[in-house]
């Protein structure tokens, strides 16, 4: 069935193809929060209520023009075990929230799973769009473009004033939430990191870890995103973020190089006994997994370590989360998964390297 | 109580974060804060925007020593029965009516949030269509203000009578 392939690939087919500035950006997405005007927003709804959304949502993917984006299969959240939407999570389909409070929620998955639409999450709808590399353009059109599918189908929330109305006082006008992940470890080490993010978070956008809100910014992975709502237009919010990004790539480069010119040796040391260890450890817990993956990657980047392909990093970070270990190897203690960790890790490498 | 991050020292720092109308509570050592505090940055970013949030939804009866029944707590949406008050403490409104019924309330709170109240951004096709006209004639008689002062009044005409096209068409639309 649909479920099983969404979840037992460890990455979804996007991760694979190589975006814009890839060797920085991780990937690019485009969250749209859209409600129905006729029902109670989900924290309110009744079961029935929700299910109607749902069987709604269902009407509105029959429509043609969503067959020509892709094939879309839509799962019900209460047809997954725990560890199916702990999965969903790890790839960053569904929200942590949805999987908590799953009641009568589903979501909507394209082929290649660069398209996942959540239902009766905080909101009746929310549209994301999660492409490869700096293409934070390319995901807004994409969302927009099932947006106004889906609005032709669909009543929309929506206010002269205010414009798309949410469940949170947060979403309200756009509903737009433009993420970028970016891998920033030369600007860790230099320590410059510090005062970009507090530059970042002066021009309205906010940087946070990989897994959202309150997560560590593990392997040296942030999150930025925009704040405001209410007031830009979605060009203008994706400009902005677009804009600030490139600027942070090229202070990543410019410390990349400098690093290499005035302490290449340590780099290097730096990347050997993280690739030593990835190598060769048979106990690891996933905060230093993802320590020496984004040491490894840095390496691969800066030609230091030529045997290994750049994708292995996106990949890795996703499989070595406890939610998709667990899902490989059955149930596990803690201690049990930091040594199934490290010899998938170990599998992966020597696989892998020539 | 222990610091949920260390589990070694005493929590001494309390922090509350409302993201998305979830509360969330933090409970850290000093040491752990300060890292944190440095990883995110969280002073001069994240914790006071969330602070200013919570503030501004929150009432919060213990530091203002007093409960006051204050009458915007009293609002409540007719359509899905969620009062102000309750608003506040969730920090999610419960259908898209509520943004009718605390109207008066909302202005100080979106300008807080977003600096900003008034949506510029996309209109939806169908039900946006009266919008998307009333834009487009707020745009061309910024222009026709900018032709009448350049004194180029045949582009004027032209303006002026596609206002009055769209003022008819948008008059029809309603009656
Ligand atoms: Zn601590
Ligand atoms: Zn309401």
């Amino acid at each position: 069935m649909g479920l099983d392939r969404f979840v037992n690939q460890a990455i979804s087919e996007w991760m694979k193809g190589n975006g814009p500035e890839s060797d920085i950006v991780i990937s690019s997405r485009v969250r749209l929060a859209r409600n129905l005007k006729n029902y109670p927003f989900p924290t309110l709804a009744t079961d029935s209520q929700a299910i109607s959304v749902v069987e709604e949502v269902r009407k509105a993917l029959d429509q043609r023009e969503m067959k020509n984006i892709s094939h879309f299969e839509l799962i019900q959240l209460e047809d997954m075990t725990e560890l199916q939407k702990r999965v969903l999570v790890e790839k960053h389909l569904i929200s942590p929230n949805l999987a908590q409070d799953s009641r009568k929620g589903a979501v909507v998955l394209s082929e290649n799973e660069s398209i996942s639409i959540m239902v009766n999450e905080e909101d009746h709808l929310r549209i994301q769009c999660l492409y490869p590399g700096l293409q934070i353009y390319d995901a807004w059109k994409m969302a927009s473009r099932i947006d106004d599918i889906f609005e032709a189908e669909l009543d929309y929330a929506f206010d002269e004033k205010r414009g798309y109305l949410t469940s949170c006082p947060t979403n309200v006008g756009t509903g737009i939430r433009a993420s970028v992940m970016v891998h920033l470890p030369a600007l860790v080490i230099s320590g410059q990191i510090n005062r970009i993010i507090s530059a970042i978070t002066q021009v309205g956008l906010t940087v946070r870890g990989i897994y959202g809100e309150g997560s560590e910014a593990l392997g040296n992975i942030f999150q930025i995103s925009n704040q405001i709502t209410l007031g830009q237009s979605e060009e203008d919010i994706i400009e902005n973020l677009y804009g600030v990004v490139k600027q942070i790539i090229d202070h990543e480069k410019q410390a990349r190089s400098l690093l290499l010119r005035d302490s290449r040796i340590q780099i290097e040391d730096r990347v050997g006994r993280a690739y030593g260890t990835l190598l060769h450890a048979k106990i690891i817990d996933s905060k230093e997994a993802m320590g020496r993956l984004s040491d490894v990657r840095l390496g691969i980047d800066l030609k230091m370590i030529d045997s290994i392909s750049p994708n292995i990093f996106n990949e890795l970070m996703v499989l070595i989360q406890p939610g998709f270990l667990q899902h490989y190897a059955g149930e596990m203690t803690p201690f049990e998964r930091d040594i199934k960790r490290a010899e998938i890790i170990r599998r992966k490498l020597t696989q892998h390297s020539n | 109580m222990l610091c949920e991050n260390c589990q070694q020292r005493p929590a001494t720092l309390h922090f509350t974060k409302i993201i998305n109308g979830q509360k969330n509570e933090y409970h850290l050592c000093e040491q752990c804060a300060k890292e944190k505090g440095e990883m995110f940055s969280y002073d001069d970013s994240g914790f006071s925007f969330n602070n200013l949030l919570s503030g501004l939804l929150n009432f919060d009866p213990i530091k203002n020593g007093h409960q006051v029944i204050t009458s915007p707590d009293q609002l409540r949406c007719k359509t899905c029965g969620l009062t102000f008050s309750q608003f506040k403490k969730m920090g999610k409104f419960g259908c898209h009516d509520c943004y009718n019924y605390f109207e008066p309330q909302l202005e100080p709170i979106f300008r807080r949030i977003h600096g900003n109240s008034q949506h510029i951004g996309k209109v939806p096709h169908r039900s946006g269509e009266n919008i998307k006209i009333k834009r487009e004639i707020v745009q061309l008689k910024e222009q026709l203000q900018r032709k009448i002062l350049a004194e180029e009044f045949e582009e004027a005409a032209k303006l002026r009578d596609q206002i009055k096209a769209l003022e008819s068409k948008l008059s029809e639309r309603r009656g």
